[in-house]
This record gives C-alpha cells, structure tokens and sequence, in this order.
C-alpha cells in the first residue's frame, strides 16, 4: 500500500507538488519565527545581563537602594573573599565584578590643554583575568570596530560614536575626570586601543569600556568593586533557578541593621525586567500558539481542498471495490507522506536561515536611533537562536495538522452512499 | 489740671515717644552695619595663606586631607594639597570664574567649568567656592537684626542677609553672631528659593593677628541626606601677606 501511495504522489504531480511546497514554507516559517522570537527575547536579557544586572547580581544594600547614581562609596568592598565564597556555594555560576563609574572624558591638544571633553559612561570589567569569560559576554570580537581588545588596565574602549564626537584616534590618551569612591575629585589616564559598537544607541554615544584593574586605580577602589555578576554556565538565564539562589543567598545575608551587607537580585528584579520576562513569555507562547493555529488552518483546509477535489477519484474507488476503511487509511498515509516530505524540506529551509540570521543578525539600529531610554538595554541588532526544539517543531504543522486536515476532509468518504455512487459518476 | 496742660503734656509725651522710637530704631541700623562691619574685619582681609586639614565623615570611613590655600578676595585662589599620598601633590588654581586643576598622576592641567565652583571638595560638604572665596559680607549682602538670644550662656545677634548681587552660591543666609566676638558662631545658609542649602559653625576661636577667628568649622551639606558633615580645621593662617601675582598663573600648577 505504501508503494502505492507512493507511486501516486511521484506520478500525480497535482496531488504532491503544491502540498509539499505549502507544507515546507509554513514549516520553513514556523521554525525561522520560533527562532527569531527566542533570540530576540533571550538577547535582550542577555544584553541587559551582560550590560547591567548579570542573571544575577550581588551589592550591597545600600548600594542596590541607590544604584541609579552609581554610589561607588558604597561598593562592595573584599571583593575576593566574596568571589570565593560565591564560587564554593553557587558553582553553577560563574561571577565576575564590574565597576560603573560615570564623568567627563577629556582629550588634550599638543600642549596638553583640553581640545575636546565630553560626558561618559564607564564601565570597568574584569577583561584580563585568566579565566575571564568577559571577552565573549561582551561579544567584543564583532563589535570592536577600530583597534584591539584590551591588554593592559590602562588601556580603554570607546564607543564609536564617543570616538566621533570627541575626535579620539586610537593610541590617544584620555584624561578621565571624575570622583574617586570617596567622593574625591580624580583625573586618570587611560590610552585608546578601540572603539566598539554595540549596537544599543544612546548607550553606544557616551560609552567607553576599561579593565577593572584600570577602574579601580582611577577611583581608589583597591579590591572594590560596585556588583559583582553572575551568569550560569550556558549563558541561558534561568529564572526560576535565579530566583531560588537569591531568595537563599539574601536569607543567609538578613542582618537588616547592617547597611553594607551582601544583597543578591536577579535579573527580573532589575529595571522592571520581571514584568518583560514575564511578558515575553506569554508573548512567545501567545505568538506562536496563533502562528501554528494559523498553519494548522491553512493546512487542515488543503487538507480538505484535496479531498474534495478527488471526490470523483474515490467515488471511483469506491465502484471499483475498495473498502471505505482502505481508502481513508490511503488518504492519511498519503497525507502523512506529504507532510513528512514537507515538514523535511521545509526544516532543511527553515534552519540554514535560522542559523543565518543567528550569525548575521538584522541590523535596526536605524529604527532605534531616536530612543534614548537607558533603563531597558536592548540591541539594535537582532539576532535569532537555534535551540534543540527546532529540529522538531516543524512536525507539529507538517505532519499533524496536514494529517488532521485530511482525516477531516476524509470523513466524507463514509458519508458517501453506495447505490448512489454511479449516479455520481455519470454527472 | 487744666485741660491745656493736660494737652501739653500728650503732645510732650508724643514727642519723647517719637524720638525714643526714632533713637532706637535708628540705633539697630547702625548696629547691623557695625556689626557686619566688625565681622567682616575679623573674618575678611586682603590675602590670605592658611595651612588646613579637612575632616570629611563619609558614609563608611573618615578621610583626613591637608591642604595649603593662598587667597585673594574672591577672584584668586591656588590650592596644593599635601596628604593624603594620593591627593598630594594635586593643585588647583581659581581665578575668577575658572578653575584649573593639576594631577601629577596625569600631568595634567584641565580646566574644570564654572559650575564646579559649587560642587563638592574633594568628597567634603564644602564647595570651592566655601573654600577659596574671601570677600565681606557687607559688599554682597542687605541685612536685618532679626533679634537677639543667649545659648549656653553666650549672647548673639541673629542677623539675616538677602543677596544685592546676582550670582552668589548662597543668596540668602542667617547668621547668629556672637557679641563678644562678632563672629557668626552658626549660619544656616539658604538657595534663593529659601531652601536650607547648608549649616556651618565654628569654634576654637582665637586671636591671630589682632583679630578673632575661629580655628575649626564644621559644614554640613543639608542637600545630602547621608551627610555627616566635614570638619575644617585651619592649623596656621596669615592675613594680609604680599602673595605675588605668579601665584596664580597655570605655570605654578605644575611646580
């Protein structure tokens, strides 16, 4: 029977090739659409976790109650005997501190006086410790633009629109002009080795990157450090395991008359990503719960097309001998045919683009010029993701819903009354 | 009596009335001058040199930074600072409305904008121009005895001031001045608006130089909810000595 089938479908270009062409671009499009949505949603938060708030993030408590300021006077202070301590308890994390320093950058001319000076906002990163996975949080090989990485704590990135504006050139000395954790004025120098663009608008226009040693010489902040993040291993944030380790870490950490005591947040407790993550869940499930619906519809009714454009074909069938029962079963087998063929054809479309589109990304950093809100840090540039459930979800359009369309479509066939059949026929 | 007399005798009453009246309130004019003048010579002269330590109280620590400032009036002032290791050695320089500053870390000389004038010293709760400007109070501000009253003892004067000129960081401000010293032992100083900007006192008063002056003040920025406050301590200081004018060039920044 299968042979049968078979042979039907190669032979009878109508009944295969249109099928399998619609099959294999739903299919094509449910992948590229789950992909697009997963990797938008999951960089979003992973730019704001590189960014600002890790998966998840530990300060001090009087730190967190002020933290839009940058309060550095009240950073954490032994900075290593708290990364130990986080490394032993929570090694499903990894943690690295990060200091957030903000004040003017300032360019001198050939006898040293100030030829250009701008606003900045600076992040100082643990770049250049050896088992420091910051290079590629932060993805610096594709949005280095001029120039190297960071070798040395004085050396500095800048961003490209930064750059620009003041005129630096790489290899430039900056002065930057601000207070040190104690509220004292300080100047430090640090040397242009780059410039970045990530891709995020405003923030790329004031933003420069140095190592956290170089930081903390600029501000007096001798194994000190603003937060200290963490991120699990896979990169992928986790909020249920989030929560649990902050809700055990700040129960551990419950000395409410201490003001410089260790707090922990995760990632949904910073700049109202808790609302986002929740959103983005539904929305994705919402998305794609309509996408498919909609698939499904357009399948199920090709499904039904199809059977009723070969209403003569099984009435013939039916003349010849074939039992009811027979010519169903050959519909959905051929049905499921298809839909494999389809759901085959329309993954081995859907996945080369899909992880096309992860590597290249789509540029709307024309779109986001104009947005200058800081809180949510989100990329201009899109990127989608390739995840395990890709291989697969292409059956649930492709094969089910053209085989529920034709077992639909087939009921017909036990409505058809016998002694009537070559009346049928003779129309 | 009379009914003449007694009409001479109201009108002779009105008369010591008025001039009592007249006497006394035109003997409180004079007082508020003389009493801004008395202060403005103790506190005010024509140059200035001090060596100071400044206490800053800081959410987590004190820090303790010395200083030398050389002062002339309002529009000149050059500061080195001697210790702590990291801020020794850092200089700035006011002249008018422009601040220089010099770093030895970066070698340096960057000038900072106006508005730092205002700003903070060095994490303290006194601003540059707390720090640098000398200039009498009689010059910028009107004044008003708004009365007179005895804490622990000792008698003041509660004098408030609204700015003549445009431009002062503080336009209003109250003072309570102390009668033997004629030094504002307290002063509330106040934004334009009549916003509490910041408290100061002063103790340890003694005599230098034939005039009194007190060796320790204490600002404590209002603004700041977490303040502290920050002591200033003035350890030597000099009126009117000849400071040279190449004091205040950018060069003596990076000598």
């Amino acid at each position: 029977m299968f042979r049968f089938v078979l042979k039907g479908i190669l032979r009878d270009r109508s009944r295969s090739l249109f099928p399998i062409i619609v099959v294999s671009l739903i299919v094509a499009l449910v992948i590229f659409n789950r992909g697009f949505l997963v990797g938008s949603m999951n960089g979003m938060f992973k730019d704001t976790a590189v960014i600002s708030s890790g998966h998840v993030k530990v300060m001090t408590h009087a730190y967190q109650k002020e933290s839009q300021l940058m309060p550095n006077d009240l950073a954490l202070m032994d900075v290593d005997e708290i990364l130990k301590d986080l490394e032993i308890k929570y090694p499903n994390y990894f943690w690295s501190p990060k200091i957030s320093f903000a004040g003017l950058l300032d360019l001198p001319d050939e006898h040293g006086d100030t030829k250009s000076q701008g606003p900045v906002m600076a992040y100082g990163v643990d770049f250049l410790s050896s088992n420091s996975r910051q290079f590629e949080l932060w993805e610096l090989e594709k949005r280095i633009v001029l120039g190297r990485m960071i070798k040395d704590p004085t050396d500095a990135l800048v961003g490209h629109k930064l750059a620009d504006k003041l005129g630096l050139s790489l290899g430039d000395q900056v002065t930057y002009i601000g207070t040190t954790m104690n509220n004292a004025f300080t100047t430090f120098n640090f040397t242009v080795v780059g410039t970045f663009n990530l891709g995020m608008g405003p923030l790329d226009k004031q933003m420069m990157l140095v190592d956290i040693e170089g930081a903390r010489m600029a501000l007096d902040m001798d194994n000190a450090a603003s937060e200290i993040l963490g991120f699990m291993h896979d990169l992928y944030y986790n909020d249920d395991a989030s929560i649990e380790i902050r809700n055990e870490f700040n129960t551990f950490h419950s000395d409410t008359t201490d003001l410089f005591r260790s707090s922990m947040i995760a990632l949904r407790d910073a700049n109202q990503m808790g609302t986002m993550i929740d959103l983005v869940d539904w929305s994705v499930f919402i998305i794609l719960g309509i996408f498919l619906f909609i698939a499904m519809i357009v399948l199920w009714n090709m499904g039904i097309m199809s059977g009723l454009r070969r209403y003569g074909e099984i009435g013939v069938r039916l003349a010849m001998g074939e039992t009811k029962g027979q010519v169903y079963r050959s519909l959905i087998l051929e049905s499921t045919i298809i839909g494999t063929i389809g759901t085959i054809i329309g993954t081995c479309i859907g996945l080369p683009l899909t992880y096309y589109v992860q590597a290249v990304g789509i540029d709307y950093s024309a779109a986001f010029e104009n947005l200058n809100s800081t809180t949510m840090i989100m990329s201009s540039v899109f990127y989608t993701q390739v995840t395990p459930d890709l291989y697969y979800i292409g059956i649930i359009p492709g094969v089910l819903a053209t085989v529920f369309g034709t077992m639909l479509a087939g009921r017909a066939i036990y409505k058809r009354e016998m002694a009537q059949l070559f009346k049928e026929l003779e129309t | 009596m009379c009914s003449v007399d007694i009409k001479k005798e109201q009108k002779m009453r009105r008369i010591i009335l008025l001039f009592l009246l007249s006497f006394v309130f035109g003997q409180n004019e004079i007082s508020v001058k003389e009493i801004i003048q008395e202060m403005d010579n103790n506190l005010n002269a024509k140059s200035r040199v001090l060596t100071s330590k400044m206490v800053v109280h800081g959410r987590r620590t004190s820090r303790t930074i010395e200083s030398k400032n050389w002062v002339v009036g309002t529009d000149q002032a050059f500061t080195e600072y001697l210790s702590p290791p990291r801020e020794a050695g850092t200089k700035m320089l006011k002249v008018g409305n422009k601040l220089w500053t010099y770093s030895p870390q970066t070698d340096r000389v960057i000038q900072i904008s106006g508005h730092m004038l205002r700003q903070s010293v060095m994490g303290s709760d006194m601003s540059y121009n707390d720090m640098m400007e000398d200039q009498p109070l009689m010059d910028r501000y009107a004044t008003t005895l708004e009365g007179s009253v005895i804490i622990d003892g000792r008698d003041y004067w509660i004098i408030f001031m609204d700015a003549k000129v445009k431009g002062l960081s503080y336009p209003k401000r109250r003072a309570w001045i102390d009668k033997e010293y004629f030094l504002p032992t307290k002063e509330e100083l106040y934004a334009k608006s009549g916003k509490l900007l910041k408290t100061a006192t002063m103790d340890g008063i003694k005599k230098v130089q034939g005039r009194w002056f007190p060796s320790r003040y204490l600002f404590k920025d209002e603004l700041k909810r977490t303040s502290k406050g920050t002591e200033w301590i003035i350890d030597e200081i000099e009126f009117d000595s000849d400071i040279p004018e190449s004091r205040f060039s950018k060069v003596m920044l990076r000598k």
